[in-house]
């Protein structure tokens, strides 16, 4: 499964210093085991070459200690991966299995390789999710030269990084709260850089904008995948009918089933293209978007804290009272939103970059299959009609 | 035997229908004679000399068809055109022949008698199911007639041109009326080149009870012969009430739509039944204006009866019939039927699930295409917000044209499905009659046994006073029900033959009527990919612009 068919990884500054990729994957009960495999020429590495095996947990653990980093405050941090999600097909395997007295050996075996091609496909996306994450991160000029990340990638055992329990996810659920009831706060600072504060405007609308689509779009897919099934009942149903008798009615109906077949593995794959070229590309940047406004939000909330420091440092001067404290202060808050604010221009001129890149690929690819699908099935069909 | 085709032939060219108010008969016609022996309310000419009693009447009946037409016309009750040929009758002669057909108020005549009779003492009875001139006559007729009244037939039959040149269609649907007393008026107009018309396009206007009735007439007289009657359209209350109340939303029109599609293929495969066809009911309900109302559809519609008909017909099953099938091919066909059935049904639930997922489909995509307009209008590099702006527009138009394809699966498909599992109902139904008809033969044959018995028993006792009355009584009675027994055979193989007659041409249909059907679905399908390529390939050079 090549990396670049996967929508989001576009136009990565990939040298030959540092290449990523996750070559092998094995799907367990309840996990995912990834081998993530680096080629490096850089000199920190022990090897040139060396692979390890991870789980979803320490791609987590990577993702958090970015945000936490102070130093990375200036950053869009790729967005983590997201959980790999075998319930929904695992149920539908079970239920299947539950049901298997009730339906045909054909068509058992039939909706049995459906469902096994759907968690194949499950399947092979997360494994690129979890790929773009880390070519993000060693595309990324400062963030991979990270020691989290030369670990995560170099250290042979387990990270023993467990899953967050109760108690912390509790915590982080407040956590979150207080940043969103801050982050509206902070937003609401009218930012004194024009540049700033139009992506300010224009992240929060297309953040939106974006979830709604991807929402919609989801929703567009599952009622194609739906049909497609309908499709495939239909088909076996007739071929039931057709394979009763040899009489001319029945083979009439094998012929009609088989259109069917055909008609419904290309509306399948055209919903599944759907699904990779539109929906996966919407969600991709429905994260990289929340990332880009946790960066807005870092900045602004520097903005604050810088401009909070500044009225102490007048507050204290006029009292004549711990001056240099503040002052200190004042200094440390203006050096971090600077620094913040340099790097957070150039990261989202990069992310509008890559975003329009991977629309319009995305969006050629879309165009140029669902054509090809198109124009497969009218010969089809064609030959069938007659 | 000669002497019954001669007579046969000689009545025919005189056109019209007869009715033999014989005096002391009731108002039905001679064929009620075997009915009412069935009933045994009669003395019964005995069976042999029936045809010749009856041909007997006949004589004096030529004098009286004028006379008899004219009766007809000015009957009040049987309203029938009296202009009908003789290809009706003969048509009639398999009809409402059997049982229970006390509703029937076609005068059959004796002329229906005689090509009944002819038909069922000839050994030959393969050759008529082999082959007839034409769907028209009813192949028993045919080898029947000697060859001048055979080119007779043919002539007419040409005449009539291709027996199937009749196009009926339903439209116009109007709201008559108002409140819950509204009704939908449909306009239904027959184009056809059968002489049996009396001109070739006609025009009347009929509310969906009055399809109701007429499938209820056609039901009651020619289920019980074997004969598939095609059922009507379903009832609806919540539709109709919808469309009374006078919401004007696309669910009432689309029910509007599918209730008047339905009535049309309703109406077009009962005329392409070659019996249905003649029928004075099917004729008066396309050509009279004016209609008498249907009263009993309130409660029932055509399903309704089917339904009931076979909830009997198993009930009587499970009680007493085991029948003794000795005839494999209808044990085969019987069991055909029950799979075809069990798949269809299975088809027509898949297919409608289809649709309702199109549709589904067809609102997801438009509100994906409002979605994405805005994100182009959000997103502030020129070329790629044109280019979503076109995706927006394009997805719009797929999401007609995934519309435009559910409606192609609905009406087409679905549809049709549905029509064919209410076919195989009646199909079941007319199975079940043929069993119904097989026992009460069983029956007739377990009662003379009874009467022999007890003829014998009377031969042996010692009352002679009595014993010539009850003798005589007695063998009355087993002459009565040796009748009985001979028409009960008579009627179980009418039945089968009908049946294997009426398999066929059902088979023959549905193969026409599901080629037909997926061939426009096709059509449909692939115009849909013509359009989607077209769009696609409009928009692949905006996405390719994208800098």
């Amino acid at each position: 499964f090549s990396l670049l068919s996967l929508a989001v990884n576009v136009d990565l500054q990939t040298d030959g210093t540092l290449q990523v990729d996750i070559s092998d994957a094995l799907s367990e009960r309840d996990k995912v085991k990834f081998t993530v495999h680096t080629k490096s020429t850089l000199p920190s590495f022990k090897q040139n070459e060396f692979s390890v095996v991870r789980q979803h947990e320490e791609f987590i653990w990577l993702h958090d200690s970015f945000v936490e980093n102070e130093e990375y405050a200036g950053y869009i941090i790729p967005p983590a991966p997201p959980r790999p999600d075998f319930d929904a097909s695992r149920e539908k395997l079970q239920k299947l299995g539950e049901g298997e007295g009730s339906m045909t050996k054909e068509e058992f075996t039939k909706m049995k390789q459906e469902l096994e091609a759907e968690y194949l496909a499950i399947f092979k996306k997360t494994v690129a999710m979890h790929e773009v994450f880390l070519c993000r991160v060693a595309a990324h000029p400062v963030l991979r030269k990270d020691l989290n990340f030369h670990v995560f990638l170099e250290y042979n055992q387990d990270l023993s990084v467990r899953g967050k329990n109760k108690k912390e996810k509790l915590e982080d659920f407040f956590k979150n709260v207080v940043k969103s009831a801050d982050g509206v706060l902070v937003a609401g600072v009218k930012d004194v850089d024009d540049f700033f504060e139009h992506e300010k405007t224009f992240l929060l609308e297309y953040h939106n904008r974006v979830k709604d689509a991807s929402a919609k779009s989801d929703r567009m897919i599952r009622s194609h995948k739906s049909a497609a099934d309908d499709i495939n009942r239909i088909a076996s149903t007739l071929y039931t009918l057709g394979t009763q008798d040899s009489t001319d009615v029945c083979k009439f109906f094998l012929k009609v089933s088989e259109l069917f077949e055909k008609t419904r593995k290309i509306e399948a794959r055209v919903a599944a293209d759907e699904d990779l070229k539109l929906a996966d590309l919407l969600k991709y940047y429905l994260r990289e978007s929340q990332a880009a406004k946790d960066l807005l939000y870092r900045r602004g909330r520097a903005l604050v804290d810088y401009e909070n420091a500044n009225k102490a440092l007048d507050k204290a001067r006029a009292k004549n009272k711990d001056v240099l404290q503040a002052e200190t202060t004042q200094q440390i808050c203006c050096q971090k939103f600077e620094k913040i604010s340099e790097s957070a221009k150039q990261e989202l001129i990069d992310f509008k970059t890559r975003r329009v890149a991977a629309f319009r690929k995305n969006l050629v690819e879309l165009a140029e299959l669902e054509l090809k699908h198109a124009k497969v099935t009218s010969p089809h069909l064609l030959l069938v009609k007659n | 035997m000669t002497a019954m085709k001669t007579r046969a032939a000689v009545i025919r060219p005189n056109g019209g229908r007869g009715s033999h108010d014989r005096p002391g008969a009731s108002r039905l016609g001679p064929a009620s004679h075997r009915r009412e022996k069935m009933a045994a309310e009669r003395d019964p000419p005995p069976p042999g000399d029936a045809g010749q009693a009856r041909f007997g009447e006949a004589e004096d009946g030529e004098d009286l068809f004028v006379g008899a037409v004219g009766a007809l016309e000015s009957n009040p009750s049987s309203p029938e055109p009296a202009s009908l040929p003789a290809e009706d009758i003969s048509a009639n002669s398999n009809g409402p022949k059997l049982v229970d057909s006390f509703l029937d108020d076609d005068p059959d005549d004796l002329f229906a008698e005689a090509t009944e009779e002819v038909s069922l003492d000839s050994p030959e009875r393969e050759p008529i199911l082999s082959d007839g001139p034409s769907p028209a006559i009813t192949p028993i007729m045919a080898p029947r007639i000697d060859s001048t009244l055979f080119d007779q037939a043919l002539e007419e039959e040409e005449d009539n041109g291709d027996t199937f040149d009749i196009c009926i269609s339903v439209s116009d649907p109007e709201k008559v009326g108002d409140g819950m007393n509204a009704y939908m008026a449909y306009k239904v107009t027959t184009k056809t080149s059968l002489s049996v018309f009396s001109q070739n396009e006609l025009s009347v206007r009929r509310r969906f009870s009055d399809f109701l009735g007429l499938h209820s007439k056609l039901a009651s007289k020619y289920m019980h012969s074997g004969y598939i009657v095609p059922p009507a359209p379903e009832k609806s209350i919540v539709g109709m009430t919808k469309v009374k109340v006078g919401k004007e939303d696309s669910s009432s029109t689309e029910f509007v739509e599918k209730r008047r599609s339905a009535l049309e293929r309703y109406l077009m495969r009962t005329v392409k039944h070659p019996v249905m066809l003649k029928d004075p009911n099917v004729l008066q309900f396309l050509e009279s204006s004016e209609l008498p109302r249907a009263v009993s559809t309130q409660a029932l519609s055509g399903a309704g009866i089917l339904r009931m008909v076979n909830k009997a017909a198993d009930a009587v099953n499970k009680m007493t019939i085991k029948m003794n099938e000795s005839d494999a091919w209808f044990e085969e066909k019987q069991q055909q039927f029950e799979n075809l059935d069990a798949q269809f049904r299975k088809l027509h639930a898949s297919v409608e699930s289809l649709v309702c997922h199109r549709k589904e489909l067809s609102l997801n995509t438009a509100s994906f295409a409002k979605s994405a307009a805005m994100l182009g209008n959000s997103e502030d590099h020129t070329a790629l917000s044109r280019a979503l702006s076109q995706l927006a527009e394009m997805e719009e138009k797929m999401e007609q044209l995934h519309m435009d394809q559910a409606y192609a699966d609905f009406y087409l498909f679905a549809e049709l499905l549905g029509d064919y599992v209410r076919l195989l109902t009646a199909v079941k139904g007319v199975f079940d009659q043929r069993m119904k008809t097989w026992s009460k033969w069983q029956d007739a044959q377990l009662m003379l046994q009874r009467k022999r018995e007890a003829e014998a028993k009377l031969q042996y006792a010692n009352k002679p006073d009595k014993l010539q009355q009850a003798k005589d009584e007695i063998k009355e009675e087993i002459v009565e029900w040796e009748g009985k027994v001979q028409q009960g055979e008579r009627d179980f193989e009418q039945i089968s033959k009908t049946i294997r007659k009426e398999l066929g041409r059902f088979e023959k249909e549905r193969v026409k009527d599901f080629k037909s059907v997926i061939i426009k679905y096709l059509e449909s399908l692939v115009q849909t990919q013509q359009q989607l390529i077209k769009y696609w390939e409009a928009f692949l050079p905006e996405a390719k612009a994208i800098a």
